[in-house]
Order: C-alpha cells, then sequence, then structure tokens
C-alpha cells in the first residue's frame, strides 16, 4: 500500500473543482487512457486577470486525482504571471509530499497548467513538444530534461519515477541517461587512457572504469560489478548486490556497462556474464 | 469498521481450528522430529500425520510431499530439480500469464543461456494447446504451467496438458498454489510430476508450503543439508506450520466434498452478475465457463484500479487491481497484457476473491457501495462523457 499523506488522501476522497468549465479561458489536456493516467484542467479568469474559477477532470489513481484537485486550489485568485511559477515540486508540496514512485502525477499537474495557460496566451507554439524519446509512454526530450533540470534527477529510475519515461520496454535507457549527462553536464573524472594499451593497461585500464565510474552508478541502486577475467576484447564479469537478482540486470550489462569500457578503455570490448 | 476480506488469492485468514493444531507445537511439543527420544518422536508422528493429509487433498502418497517454506520455494525447487537432473537440456517452456515465482524465474535463466518459450493465450486467457505442442522438443528440460491463474481464475486442462507433455518424456511441473483447495485433484489421473502449494492460500498459516513430487521422478535437493525430507530438503522442519497445513488440507478436502465450494461459487457468480447488471462499461476478464470457483477479474471501463480500491478500502472493503499503479510498475498486469486486454480497461481491472467464510451479507455490502464508487470515478474522469456520446452514437 502506497504511503499517502492525510492531505493527499483527503483530496483523492474530498477532491476539490472537479468539473468542466464551458466557457474557460484556457484548457490544458495532457495524458491519455493507455497511459493510466490523464488530466484536462480548465480556469476562468476574473477581475484583475485573477484565476477566479478552476476545474478538472481526472482519469488516474489517488495521487493523480489529489494532484489535480491541489493544483485547482493552487491556482484560484492568483495571476497567470503567478502560476506560471508553479512548479510540480510545489503540487506534492502542498499535499505535505508524493511517494517518489507518483511524482509524475505532480508533473502531470504542471504540464496541464502549462498547457492551459499556453491555450489562453493562444501561444500552442510556446509549448515546444520535442522528440519523443519513450515510445510506451510518449515521453519527449523536453519533458525529461526539464524533470531532470528542476527536481535534479540523477538516475533513470528518478526520470520514470517523474515522467514515467524508460519505464516500459526499457529500450529508451540509453538516451535517458544521456539526457541526464547532459543536463547535469557530467565532467565526470574519467581515467586517462594511453593510445595503445598493452593487455596489463587494458586490464587496469578495465578495472579503473569499473571502480571509478561504473560501481558508483551502480551503487545507487545498491548493485556491484565485479571483474572476473579479460581475455581479448571479452570483459567477464559478475554482478553483485541487487543487479544479481534484479531482473533488469541484463540490460545494465549490455547499455550501459559495455557503453561505458567502450568509452572509457577501447570500442572493441564486449562484456559477458558470467555466473 | 468491518473488514470486507475479498482478496483470498493474496492471502487467507488461518482457520480457527488450524491455529488450534498448530498451538502446542509452539509450547509444550517442541521436540526435533529427527531426535531418537519419544520426545521429538511424538512430533515426527504429528508431522506424518499431516503429509497424508496433504497427500490425500491431492490424490498422492504421502512420501511424494515434501515440506517447503512457500509457494515460491516450491517452485524454484522444481525447475532446478529439472534442470540439475537433465543437464544436457536447456529448453524451459512455461506460459505468458505465470505467477512472478515462475516468470522472473525463467527470465533469470533464460539470461544464463537457457531458451525459453513463453506459451500465448488466447482473449478469455485459454492456454494456446497447439503452439504448446509444437514448440515441445528433445531439448526440453521441463513445461511449467499453472493450473490457476492468480488473477483471473482461469484453469488450464492441466490434466491432458500433462498426460501429453509426459508421453514426450518430459517432465511437467504445475503452480497450483491457487487450484489446491478449490476444485478437486487427483495427480494419480495426470501425468504431473510436480505441484507446488501454498499453505496460507488455504487457510494455513504463512511460510508453509509443499511441493509433490512423483514417485520415480529425477530430482535434486534445492536447499541440502540434513536428512530431513529424505534428503530432498535440508533444514529442520518448521513443526507447527506442518501441522497447520496438514490441518488446512484436512479441512479443504472436507469442505469441498461438503459443497462448501458450490456455496463460494453461487456467491462469486452473485457478486459478478449483480455487477455486471448493474454498471454499465464492464466485463470479466477470463473464460468464465472454466475458472476457480472464488475468483473473478471485473474490468471497469474508463477509470483506474488503486482509485477504486481506495475507495472501497474506506467501507473496509479488500480487494486488488491488475492496474499500473498499485504493482509499482507502470504498466498493467502482465496476465490482462498477455490475453490483449485493452488499455480502456486493464487499468481499471479489479480482482476479488472469495473464501468459505465469505458470507452473503459482505457480498451484498460490496453491491451496496461499489456501484456509486464506479460512477463517482466515472464522473471525475475525462473520459467518461465522451465515450458515452460515441457509445450512443
Amino acid at each position: 500500500m502506497w504511503d499517502y499523506t492525510d492531505k493527499v488522501k483527503d483530496h483523492f476522497l474530498n477532491p476539490r473543482n472537479v468539473g468542466v468549465i464551458e466557457d474557460a479561458d484556457g484548457v490544458g489536456e495532457v495524458g491519455s487512457i493507455a497511459c493510466g493516467d490523464a488530466l484536462t484542467f480548465y480556469f476562468k479568469l476574473g477581475e484583475g486577470g485573477r484565476i477566479k474559477d478552476a476545474k478538472f477532470q481526472t482519469f488516474g489513481c489517488a495521487s493523480a486525482i489529489a494532484s489535480s484537485s491541489a493544483l485547482t486550489e493552487m491556482v484560484i485568485g492568483k495571476t497567470l504571471d503567478e502560476v506560471s511559477k508553479i512548479t510540480n515540486d510545489d503540487i506534492a508540496g502542498y499535499l505535505g509530499g508524493l511517494p517518489k514512485e507518483k511524482m509524475h502525477c505532480s508533473v502531470m499537474g504542471r504540464e496541464a497548467l502549462e498547457k492551459a495557460i499556453a491555450c489562453h496566451l493562444r501561444q500552442p507554439d510556446k509549448i515546444v513538444e520535442g522528440e519523443i524519446v519513450c515510445e510506451c509512454f510518449g515521453v519527449t526530450d523536453r519533458e525529461i530534461e526539464r524533470a531532470v533540470r528542476e527536481n535534479r534527477l540523477k538516475t533513470i529510475e528518478d526520470v520514470t519515477d517523474y515522467t514515467k519515461a524508460g519505464g516500459g520496454c526499457e529500450k529508451c535507457h540509453e538516451r535517458i541517461q544521456g539526457i541526464i549527462d547532459s543536463v547535469l553536464g557530467t565532467t565526470r573524472l574519467a581515467p586517462i587512457k594511453p593510445k595503445v594499451l598493452t593487455t596489463i593497461q587494458k586490464i587496469r585500464l578495465i578495472e579503473e572504469s569499473i571502480e571509478r565510474e561504473i560501481n558508483p552508478t551502480l551503487k545507487k541502486d545498491a548493485g556491484r560489478l565485479e571483474l572476473v577475467d579479460v581475455n581479448g576484447d571479452r570483459v567477464m564479469v559478475r554482478l553483485g548486490g541487487t543487479c544479481a537478482s534484479c531482473s533488469k540486470s541484463h540490460i545494465t550489462l549490455k547499455h550501459y556497462v559495455e557503453s561505458k569500457l567502450r568509452e572509457l578503455v577501447s570500442p572493441e570490448l564486449v562484456v559477458e556474464e558470467v555466473p | 469498521m468491518n473488514v470486507i476480506y475479498l482478496d483470498n488469492n493474496a492471502t487467507t485468514q488461518v482457520a480457527p481450528e488450524v491455529v488450534q493444531a498448530m498451538l502446542p507445537f509452539y509450547s509444550e511439543l517442541y521436540g526435533n522430529p529427527s531426535s531418537m527420544h519419544s520426545f521429538g518422536g511424538g512430533v515426527a508422528a504429528s508431522i506424518k500425520e499431516a503429509r497424508e493429509n496433504v497427500a490425500r487433498l491431492l490424490g498422492a502418497a504421502a512420501d511424494e510431499i515434501v515440506f517447503t517454506s512457500c509457494g515460491t520455494e516450491s517452485d524454484s525447487t522444481a525447475i532446478r530439480a529439472a534442470i540439475e537432473s537433465y543437464p544436457a537440456k536447456k529448453h524451459l517452456v512455461t506460459s505468458r500469464v505465470e505467477h512472478a515465482a515462475i516468470k522472473n524465474l525463467f527470465e533469470s535463466l533464460s539470461k544464463k543461456g537457457y531458451r525459453t518459450t513463453f506459451v500465448p493465450v488466447d482473449r478469455q486467457g485459454r492456454l494456446d494447446l497447439d503452439f504448446l505442442y509444437e514448440n515441445l522438443t528433445d531439448d526440453t528440460a521441463i513445461v511449467s504451467l499453472m493450473w490457476g491463474n492468480n488473477e483471473t481464475g482461469v484453469i488450464f486442462p492441466i490434466e491432458e496438458i500433462s498426460r501429453r507433455v509426459k508421453e514426450r518424456g518430459i517432465v511437467f511441473h504445475t503452480d497450483a498454489v491457487q487450484t489446491v483447495g478449490k476444485i478437486p485433484i487427483d495427480l494419480s489421473r495426470t501425468g504431473v510430476d510436480m505441484l507446488s502449494l501454498s499453505g496460507h492460500k488455504i487457510h494455513a498459516p504463512k511460510g508453509i508450503g509443499a511441493l509433490y513430487i512423483r514417485k520415480g521422478t529425477k530430482f535434486a535437493p534445492f536447499m541440502i543439508g540434513g536428512h530431513q525430507e529424505k534428503g530432498r530438503r535440508g533444514g529442520t522442519e518448521n513443526t507447527a506450520a506442518i501441522v497447520g497445513l496438514g490441518k488446512a488440507a484436512e479441512m479443504a478436502r472436507k469442505h469441498m466434498a461438503s459443497g462448501s465450494y458450490t456455496a463460494v461459487r453461487e456467491l462469486r457468480d452473485t457478486l459478478e452478475n449483480e455487477i455486471l447488471a448493474h454498471v454499465p462499461s464492464t466485463f470479466v476478464n477470463g473464460d468464465r465457463a472454466n475458472r476457480l470457483p472464488n475468483t473473478t477479474s471485473i474490468a471497469f471501463e474508463y477509470v483506474e484500479g488503486e482509485a477504486i480500491l481506495l475507495m472501497l478500502n474506506e467501507y473496509g472493503i479488500c480487494a486488488s487491481s491488475g492496474s499500473a499503479c498499485t504493482s509499482g510498475s507502470l504498466e498493467p498486469s502482465h496476465v490482462l497484457r498477455a490475453m490483449g486486454v485493452p488499455f480502456t480497461a486493464a487499468h481499471g481491472s479489479i480482482r476479488f476473491s472469495l473464501s468459505r467464510f465469505t458470507t452473503r451479507q459482505e457480498i451484498d455490502f460490496v453491491l451496496e457501495k461499489l456501484p456509486p464508487v464506479i460512477a463517482r470515478l466515472r464522473q471525475m474522469s475525462p473520459f467518461w462523457k465522451s465515450a458515452m456520446l460515441k457509445a450512443r452514437g
């Protein structure tokens, strides 16, 4: 069972402002039924350009409904300039926090708000759609980039919690990692690589790369990689920690470890898992 | 608040008689069944009786029963035993709708060099038998198919399949965790070589399971240690839980004989039919003609399962869901996806699973509380109105 705050439960069981505004000044639609959650957000402006009414309709879990309800309460009485500063973290904070795996519900709220404002300003172009990275959940590079930047996300799992991207077939994990790296501007300390490697140099460099680069990343998921042997370009490794029992370990191995070792040591390397 | 417990495929209430049977083994009867003295020997006699009761429930012989810690251990033991007994064979067969105990084990083995075949099911959750038989090879070490599905209750024709697989000289295992104690099983009439069962699904406590191993089946233990369970599973016996499982098996057999599962089936059918009659855009997942008597999976279109469960929770009603949000993953259950249940319905699928303790009053209470919950969530859903307009043309 999810550990929801009392405020989340309250907004779920007694949602505020459910419904439709027929003559709305702005409407924002996000999500889809295939993805498991969707939100349509409406607002109506009153005197002094302040939002006098806001309504929502949501298909989704308790935290999606609570986030939508919270959003409507947060915007009523404010100007568009004020509400355009609302972040997903503000929505989660208003509810006393959300479980990490449910942060995407707050992101959905912020996105709907943004779309509704762009709709009002007749600037749909202002919403740069970006290019789809995660095909399972239709998440674009721009959305991922923004979530990483605003929430200082560090791992693919974080990105999945906040945007759902990467939570399906996992084919996009490499691209997500690329976005994380570019946003965080990671100038990680890479081992110095000589031009031509002798066998002993190659083994040392592999060991060094695993210790400095790969294991610190795997450690976030309580995983660990152990070098077993090197035979020519074949690198034999064993996964330990949670990686050993994790069903995603094969993907970790292929996509992450291999590409990292190819980048840092030699492009010819092939990583193999040994029991 | 009263608890209306309709989540018996997750776990069951321990029957009071089972608790009573177990208690002495937590106090005065603490002897080790392996001991030479009669103080331990008395405990061994109780374990023998429990083993006989479990065997009788399955139509098996007592020495074909090995006690384990849970259904998952039984499954892992069975699959690994077959692999170890036939080291040259590198092909494993299962279905696409198995419990995680088999599904994740097979996925893990496929990474270790085994070729795995996952047999598909149709829209009703029925196994593609032609596909299964066509994919059996001389390299196949084991076929493992669940007897009854935990999410939909759909029953696979294990008697027939097991005989055909056995004719091919291939080991056959079935995960019958949801099936044992709910429908009569007579293993002597099947080709089943190994069968997994779990105590806490049949009103025994958690932490006890059993593996049936047909006499003559090649076997290698998973837990190696002392001579307990005739060397098939090392480790001092969980005596109280074994006695509890024996008592639960004895009671399950009596209850099935006295028709209590007909009563459960009638209650399930009432619940299902009334929901279908009173809640629009709703359907049953799975082959209604061939199901465990206690299970129904109902899809409520255009609403999300977690929201339904948490609103029911406010009334003390316990059920479960195949939706993404409840599983911690982002996609709906692999069972519903394998069946091709559309996303509009998979996200809003709820499983109700009854037991012999379920009463008519409880079903009536659910029938009173559920339709307004669905109506309320649909009124909140941005898809409901447009779906209704479309339906009216």
